[in-house]
């Protein structure tokens, strides 16, 4: 999860194509732990830059299965154990009654906690969030690379894939 | 990503670029507009017209409403039944269609997920109302008491409790993220100090880094996911408020999927009628085309068949069922008292949006605008018929009665459309509303430089 790297080289771009195109060559070229900045999601920018699948799906599951079992033990419970009452003969766990209160924690649970695995996935929230530049969120891209050594090939990678300014960072 | 978008003809004129995007739709943000006022001024009117009758009910009681034996439920439930509907579509939008890729939705999503969060609001309020007591509406939730007693756990109106307050926790995080890289956008454009302080902290100092995007991307995908059983559950579970009982006209297999279709029809109409003055009022024509609300017009007509195939079973299934009492709630529904309520219900629902059928009347805006008007006033008048006409004859004639509304229960009603419609305008004024974000994904020719290519792909 390289947050805002300190000492890397960053292009900028105005055209998300430009971007994919420098990120793949960047990642031939073997740079490491590349990112890149998008006013909104470029598809297919994880392929360009290596990005690994995001782990939320799993939190999202196991938070889904806590609660579903939570909901339904509960109820089961309430019904069963700490106030059983005893309608026309009829079983203490009438399951199928339980069922939409059921789906409902599941669902909550699940969209809580799926919203709060993104805040940890991408560190959030953070006091003073490091703006590369003013536009990443208008109309422009950047690409980041860290810069090992001394950064002369870095800043000359980016100046030969065609970005608009090259900066240090 | 050009190929795709080649072979049709672009959602958003290809001349507009992702600077555009940004200006054209955070310009309300710093300069409303008078419209903008005079909308406030009506809202904030009706509201209070709200705020006194729903005053004077809580201090004198559920009696000022003149409810009596046999219709104990009326305006209220009406109300929350519709409203709850009116979410509905906006679920639709942000969850369903993106699940199906119908890239149209992004300009329209951010404005249907706001109306599915205050649409739910108003909902909720109304059974808090109907309790009497509202102070005690904490006694909703199953919590260890001094009393040793639980909530039933068996009872639909109980299952209302987690769902409706499920999907307004769910429909607000599906909201809030897909605002925070907007939210950061206007932290980043805006030179006032109190919105860059403001917006700062709610965009949760989001940078757009595209490691962030990655699971951004997955838990926006999830969260439709979960979103979608979980709107189609919401109203088949208050249909089950009606439909687990045992009168005639709401003891009925066919109500969930009703409701659902219902729902989704009279969402839609209240996005088109939102949509169609929100364009206008801030200038976004060229974002929210005829092609979207061409497609969203198919959408209405869709299910007004629906509704319309469920008005017919009703009458089917209450002829087939050789139930005497069954036949009679039917017949009295389209011909006895509230027959005028039952042929607006028919004549708005099913018979007006007909004229969907013809192109020319999909992509005309005022034809557009009037049929949604028509189709919530059918749609709010499907609720009534539904509850008031199923419960004013019931088995025994000698209980029969008929049944009026008082002020109170009027003034509730208006003041509801004045709360939406209040928090509807806050949110337009103050937040982005189109999803910046999604709507830069779609153009054809985001960073203007391809000028000469991509007006030959708009006109070939």
């Amino acid at each position: 999860m390289a947050k805002p790297v300190a000492n890397a080289a960053v292009g900028f771009f105005y055209d998300p194509e430009e971007l994919l195109k420098a990120g793949s060559a960047a990642r031939e070229r073997g740079f490491k732990n590349l990112d890149a900045y998008m006013p909104y999601f470029v598809h297919g920018i994880n392929e360009a830059l290596g990005i690994k699948r995001s782990w939320v799906p799993w939190a999202t599951l196991a938070a889904g299965v806590t609660g579903g079992s939570l909901g339904f033990l509960f109820q089961a419970w309430v019904s069963a154990v700490d106030w059983p009452l005893n309608v026309g003969g009829k079983p203490f766990i009438s399951w199928p009654a339980f069922i939409p209160i059921t789906f409902e924690t599941t669902v909550l649970f699940a969209g809580l906690t799926t919203l709060g695995a993104l805040f940890i996935a991408c560190r959030l929230p953070v006091k003073n969030p490091k703006v590369l530049d003013l536009r990443l969120t208008d109309n422009c891209f950047a690409l980041v690379i860290p810069i090992s050594g001394t950064g002369s090939e870095e800043e000359r990678f980016l100046n030969e894939v065609g970005a608009e300014d090259v900066r240090r960072v | 990503m050009s190929v795709e978008v080649a072979s049709k003809p672009p959602l958003i004129p290809s001349r507009i670029t992702m600077a555009d995007v940004t200006a054209d739709v955070l310009r309300p943000i710093d300069r409303p507009g008078k419209l903008w006022f005079l909308g406030m001024a009506i809202s904030v009117t009706a509201l209070a017209f709200g705020v006194w009758a729903v005053a004077v009910q809580q201090m004198k009681g559920v009696g000022v409403w003149g409810l009596r034996n046999p219709v104990m439920w009326a305006f209220d439930i009406t109300n929350f039944v519709f409203w709850i509907g009116i979410g509905h579509a906006g679920t639709l939008i942000s969850a369903i269609l993106f699940l199906l890729r119908q890239r149209w939705r992004t300009s329209i999503n951010r404005s249907a997920e706001a109306m599915t969060i205050f649409a739910v609001m108003t909902a909720g309020l109304f059974p808090l109302i109907h309790l009497g007591r509202t102070w005690y509406a904490y006694w909703l939730i199953p919590y260890p008491n001094e009393r040793l007693l639980w909530v039933n756990f068996r009872s639909p109106l109980l299952w209302d409790v987690f769902a409706v307050s499920t999907y307004l926790t769910i429909s607000l995080c599906f909201w809030y993220q897909g605002l925070i890289p907007d939210l950061a956008t206007v932290r980043d454009r805006t030179v006032s100090k109190i919105k860059k302080f403001l917006f700062g902290i709610f965009s949760l100092g989001w940078t757009g880094s595209a490691r962030d995007w990655n699971h951004y991307e997955k838990a926006y995908l999830l969260l439709a996911a979960l979103s979608t059983p979980l709107v189609l559950s919401v109203h088949s579970i208050v249909s089950f408020d009606f439909a687990v009982s045992q009168l005639p006209g709401w003891h009925t297999t066919i109500f969930p999927p009703y409701f659902v279709a219902g729902a989704i029809f009279s969402g839609f109409a209240m996005v088109m009628t939102l949509l169609v003055i929100l364009r206008r009022v801030f200038k976004l024509e060229e974002y929210i085309g005829l092609h979207h609300l061409g497609m969203m017009n198919k959408i209405i007509l869709v299910t007004s068949w629906m509704v319309g195939y469920a008005y017919m079973t009703e009458a089917f299934a209450a002829w087939y069922s050789e139930n005497p009492f069954e036949r009679f709630t039917f017949w009295n529904r389209a011909f006895g008292p509230f027959a005028w309520a039952y042929w607006i219900m028919v004549i708005c629902n099913f018979v007006i949006p007909q004229i969907f059928w013809f192109k020319s009347a999909r992509q005309h805006i005022l034809t557009m605008f009037i049929i949604s008007i028509f189709v919530n006033i059918g749609m709010w008048f499907e609720r009534f018929t539904i509850i008031v006409t199923s419960l004013h004859r019931d088995f025994l004639p000698a209980s029969w009665d008929t049944y009026a509304p008082t002020i109170y229960e009027i003034g509730m009603t208006v003041g509801s459309f004045g709360f939406f419609m209040t928090f509807f305008l806050l949110f337009a004024r103050f937040l982005p509303s189109l999803s910046l974000a999604e709507v830069k994904g779609v153009l054809v020719n985001p960073s203007g430089k391809k000028v000469h290519q991509t007006a030959e792909v708009a006109h070939g």
